[in-house]
């Protein structure tokens, strides 16, 4: 091929961008789109760690369904996401409105919120780890000197004040998230619409309910989105704060998939688990989706 | 403070505007916005102070119920000597630093040459190609690790840096690509056609005048990126299981623990300066990271 041509193949856009393309696919489909299938499959067969295994089909489902653990374990994850999602949402949504009042030094307050989401979380639930200890909690100590408590909690001990207190270090993780981009909803927000609100002599809370919310509904949606995605499929800080434990109290899909393949050592089985994750994850995408489509349609655009 | 007042700031409480603010008065900003807030950031901010105070105190005052813990009285740095000196902790980070930005780097290459494809040259098919991209965004690490160790073994990567540093992109990718997406469109195409007129080439086109111009973009991808790379902890946990080549988070969690002894100063020392370059990036970075975060989530 002369220069010329090459030159003319390079500026033909459809060649081009099957080029450019080529780095980012070639990462993708082995390392996430095989993988992604190879899991599925993984679930219908008997493998272990150090030899593949056998099509066994459905047989692997079939126990899970009937394993009491991955039964506690689909309840706690639901727990665990319905109930962390909601509070995150509301604190949020606080915390945002908060903050998008006029403060002093109103940029630093912002960035020093955003803390808790940039530090690793495994190195952030050390912290909390030592928070809830059953002896030195600091927790515990304040409220014993406030005559709160005549002993310490066990945070970590008990089935659901594990369940609890794991969901605390969650939402703590979870809200300067939720916040941050709520508040980047809000100050797209046209002042205007607040000044016609209050002259038709609508309170706070109308202006809240009727303006912001609806304004805010299709950035809501896909930051919801996101955070029930990342709640749902959470692994490091359970993994860091109680291996599942007291008695499986605290075992999420993700974490027991962990431990049944892993140093379990049956990959068939911690496969299935995860594959079993897969119909909610599409749930969320499709909430996702629609929440995107309504965005669209409120600009006066078109879906696309 | 007449009535006609106190009631039209009641309409100002709830929402944002600014236009009204100063009809809200002083007692009642105190009550329903630096209250609240302050207990946001002491709630928020708490588990930090808590941490740099515990690597801080010796072994006696972490374990003992007398005096104020709140405060460090003999404040010792033998935590930080042990574990700086004693343990794996200065290979583990160099693994991280190495990870990430090798990770990174990879990353943000793929990903503007896929965006600007996608978002750009609008070949046959770009607007599937960048619906999947969205899509791959969405597979949480939790539901591949398994099968992706079995990838990692079959091509002979297990316990070694270059599986961390070939499995990070299959998030950072996505998200990246993503970004810039929305990044690029909000650049001109008149600017790119005033180019193709003037003879250049796409290639002159995507170095000369897409680049320059997307740098604040790559910034806040970068960043992004390696944050996240810094965190990640499941891929790490399972693909890696020499002392040597642990990130931090790994290294930390599962060799400064030994059985039921748990070293707590040595443990929230490493926590702590294993946060720390990340924070101090963020810092630098404010705005770029706000940007990609808002940014990824809005388009």
């Amino acid at each position: 091929m002369s220069a010329g041509a090459l030159r003319r193949a390079l500026d033909n856009r459809h060649l081009l961008g099957a080029l450019f393309l080529i780095p980012a696919a070639a990462f993708l489909l082995l390392f996430l789109t095989y993988p992604l299938g190879l899991g599925v499959y993984l679930g219908f067969t008997d493998a272990k760690i150090g030899r593949a295994g056998a099509w066994i089909g459905l047989e692997n489902f079939i126990s899970i369904w009937d394993d009491e653990i991955v039964r506690l374990a689909l309840f706690n994850t639901f727990f665990y996401t319905l109930v962390a999602s909601v509070i995150k949402f509301a604190l949020g949504l606080w915390l945002a409105l908060l903050l998008n009042q006029r403060l002093p030094l109103k940029s630093v307050v912002r960035a020093v919120v955003l803390l808790p989401f940039i530090v690793p979380t495994a190195l952030s639930a050390i912290a909390f780890w030592w928070i809830y200890d059953s002896q030195f909690s600091i927790v515990s100590w304040a409220l014993m000197k406030l005559g709160v408590i005549d002993q310490y909690i066990e945070f970590l001990g008990e089935p659901w004040h594990a369940r609890l207190a794991t969901i605390a270090a969650n939402i703590w993780r979870g809200v300067p998230f939720v916040a941050i981009c709520l508040l980047a909803g809000l100050q797209t927000i046209s002042p205007s619409y607040y000044e016609a609100a209050s002259l038709d002599g609508a309170s706070g809370w109308q202006q809240l309910r009727h303006v912001t919310l609806p304004l805010l509904a299709p950035i809501t949606a896909v930051v919801m989105t996101f955070s029930v995605l990342f709640t749902f499929t959470d692994f490091q800080l359970i993994y860091v704060l109680t291996r599942g434990g007291p008695l499986n109290a605290t075992h999420l899909m993700a974490t027991l998939s962990f431990q049944r393949a892993i140093p379990g050592g049956y990959l068939g089985e911690g496969a299935a688990i995860a594959t079993a994750m897969v119909p909610f994850l599409l749930g969320a995408i499709m909430f996702s989706y629609f929440g995107l489509q309504r965005r669209a349609w409120q600009q006066g655009g078109v879906d696309r | 403070m007449s009535e006609g007042t106190s009631a039209r700031s009641e309409l100002r409480v709830a929402a944002g505007a600014q236009a009204m603010d100063y009809l809200v008065t002083m007692p009642r900003r105190v009550v329903t916005v630096y209250l609240p807030l302050g207990v946001f950031l002491f709630v928020l901010l708490f588990p930090f102070y808590w941490m740099v105070m515990t690597a801080l105190k010796p072994n006696e005052e972490l374990l003992s119920h007398q005096g104020n813990p709140f405060w460090v009285h003999s404040p010792t740095l033998v935590h930080v000597k042990k574990l700086l000196f004693d343990t794996a902790y200065p290979d583990w980070l160099w693994n991280t630093v190495l990870v990430s930005v090798v990770a990174t780097f990879l990353s943000l290459v793929a990903s503007v040459l896929a965006a600007y494809a996608i978002e750009r040259l609008r070949f046959r098919g770009a607007r599937y190609v960048g619906m999947s991209i969205f899509l791959a965004y969405l597979v949480p690490p939790s539901i591949l690790f398994i099968p992706l160790a079995a990838v990692v073994y079959r091509l002979q990567l297990f316990d070694t840096r270059l599986a961390l540093i070939l499995t990070y992109p299959t998030f950072l990718i996505p998200f990246c690509t993503w970004l810039l997406m929305g990044y690029l469109r909000s650049i001109p195409f008149e600017l790119e056609e005033c180019a193709l007129i003037d003879g250049a080439s796409r290639l002159q086109i995507l170095g000369k005048i897409i680049l320059p111009l997307a740098v604040p973009g790559l910034i806040s991808a970068g960043i992004f990126a390696f944050t996240l790379s810094w965190n990640e902890f499941i891929y790490a946990l399972t693909f890696i299981s020499s002392s040597e080549v642990k990130t931090v988070p790994i290294g930390v969690i599962t060799e400064l623990v030994e059985g039921d002894v748990y070293h707590w100063g040595p443990l929230m020392a490493g926590a702590l300066f294993g946060s720390l370059p990340v924070v101090l990036l963020y810092s630098l970075f404010v705005e770029y990271y706000v940007s990609g975060m808002t940014g990824a989530v809005k388009e």
